[in-house]
């Protein structure tokens, strides 16, 4: 898809660069392969950030649910701070700031995952909270009533239910964190986004190579989707006859 | 039935129950004996789920006292009394996501350390004295509105508890389901199970009650031996109700 696009808008005008990503020039594939370059970091960053951000969710969103009037307020205060802080922000605060706090050095990527998984965490809690009070009543008073301990509940009967439901927002999340992913360029990091800029700085062809770096966003994005929407018509498969 | 002095597993003695302004239960006091069936009803609002449903802590009483087989029912306590208290839903409550199978083997494998297999030994045992083993690998929406709250019965079965506690368990079933459910607690009736029944079904309720349970506005108001509570309701409200259900 990149080839044809490419190729077509060469043929378009000659005032245009496309040369310096025409897949059909030599030129034009080592800066393609720079730029793809790019794509495992952007992946290996998202998918680390989102995985620990799921986790961290899951914790906060039971804190939120659990009877002890201390959790709950954990729950809230952690969910409304973190969700007030702009991305951008609390990227630049954990790779310039919070060094100097623990006394740690941070490279590029752990921050970047610790600032991501951070800031998508409190999105996480509010989507696993709605899914695990969306199970019924009644399927908690049946694991209460075979006497299942608390963990058990949640682990056998209520998330894989819950699960089944906030899959789309689940989804919607993961396509969210590969997007946010690209303010990590700004730091260093190089995914997507940072070798776009870079190859910008010694080429000068902002439109072409941007266009670029929107076309792989695209693509990538499209995948993840088309993959999300196949896992939850396989999970309501498995549910019917 | 011979004339045993037997022991008693539930005791409930003054128990109260309110949810904010609305007395639920005020001032139950109700003895089972082991292996006795009771067969509870009355009109809505009466106060026979809750009574059930504290037995086995669903709900918290906030006054009085249950003890169940000897152990006194506190939040602590709950999860021990449960252990040997089984209950039916009006709603099943099964599990949908997993199979029937595991439905079953759930409860024994997490809750007594059965392994894999034992488990579902005994749940096979328990589908085929329900009389649907062949539903082992079906999931609940594939079954009827009957086969499901067998289901229901076997995985409460399946923890082998001492009690059976059955909310209205006929209530949600379409008329031609009602009689294979109720055909199969009148089998486990048979077999000695403690049992307590919330239900509006009085021809089974003839069938298998040692003892009749009237209540209404969160009171007690009648107990008696069915062939009297049917023939010579005592109080007014008993025999209002009496008439009301059985009249259609």
């Amino acid at each position: 898809m990149l080839a044809a696009v490419a190729t077509l808008l060469t043929g378009c005008s000659a005032n245009w660069g496309w040369y310096v990503v025409d897949p059909t020039k030599s030129a034009g594939q080592t800066n393609l392969l720079f730029l793809i370059g790019g794509l495992k970091f952007t992946i290996l960053l998202s998918v680390v950030s989102i995985l620990i951000s799921v986790v961290i969710g899951l914790l906060i969103a039971l804190a939120g649910l659990s009877s002890s009037r201390f959790l709950r307020t954990v729950n809230r205060v952690y969910v409304e701070i973190v969700r007030s802080i702009p991305l951008l922000v609390l990227i630049l605060w954990v790779y310039y700031g919070l060094p100097q706090l623990i006394g740690l050095n941070l490279g590029a990527f752990s921050a970047g995952v610790i600032a991501l998984a951070l800031g998508d965490s409190a999105f996480q809690a509010e989507i696993f909270r709605a899914g695990i009070q969306s199970v019924g009543r009644g399927q908690l008073e049946a694991a209460r009533s075979i006497s299942l301990s608390y963990w058990d509940t949640m682990r056998y009967v209520v998330l894989p239910q819950a699960i089944r439901h906030i899959l789309p927002a689940l989804g919607n999340q993961f396509v969210y964190v590969l997007k946010m992913s690209s303010l990590v360029s700004v730091i260093g990091m190089q995914d997507l986004t940072r070798r776009a800029n870079e190859l910008v700085v010694t080429e000068y062809r902002a439109l072409e190579v941007y266009s670029v770096l929107v076309l792989e966003y695209l693509v990538l994005i499209l995948i993840v989707s088309a993959g999300v929407r196949w896992l939850e018509r396989r999970m309501r498969a498995d549910e019917r006859e | 039935m011979t004339e045993l002095v037997t022991e008693t597993v539930i005791e409930v003695c003054d128990v109260v129950k309110t949810f904010g302004d609305f007395r639920a239960l005020d001032g139950v006091s109700m003895d089972v004996a082991a292996g006795e069936k009771i067969v509870v009803c009355g009109p809505s609002g009466s106060g026979k789920s809750t009574l059930i449903r504290c037995i086995n802590r669903l709900e918290s009483h906030d006054a009085g006292r249950i003890t169940v087989e000897g152990i006194e029912l506190t939040d602590q306590s709950a999860d021990q009394v449960r252990r040997e208290v089984g209950m039916v839903f009006q709603q099943f409550n099964l599990f949908p996501h997993l199979s029937v199978l595991r439905n079953l083997t759930l409860g024994p494998m997490r809750v007594r350390g059965l392994t894999q297999a034992d488990a579902e030994a005994r749940a096979m045992e328990y589908l085929g004295r329900v009389r649907i083993p062949e539903q082992a690998g079906k999931f609940p929406n594939q079954l009827s509105g009957g086969q499901q709250q067998r289901v229901a019965i076997a995985r409460a079965l399946c923890m082998e508890p001492r009690i059976m506690l059955f909310d209205e368990p006929t209530s949600a079933l379409d008329p031609e389901m009602i009689a294979e459910v109720l055909d199969v607690m009148a089998e486990l009736a048979v077999s000695g199970m403690t049992m307590i029944v919330v239900t509006h079904e009085m021809g089974f309720a003839k069938r298998v009650a040692d003892r009749m349970v009237f209540m209404d506005a969160g009171e007690i108001v009648e107990t008696a031996p069915p062939e009297q509570f049917f023939s010579a309701p005592a109080t007014r409200r008993c025999q209002k109700f009496l008439q009301q259900i059985l009249g259609h």
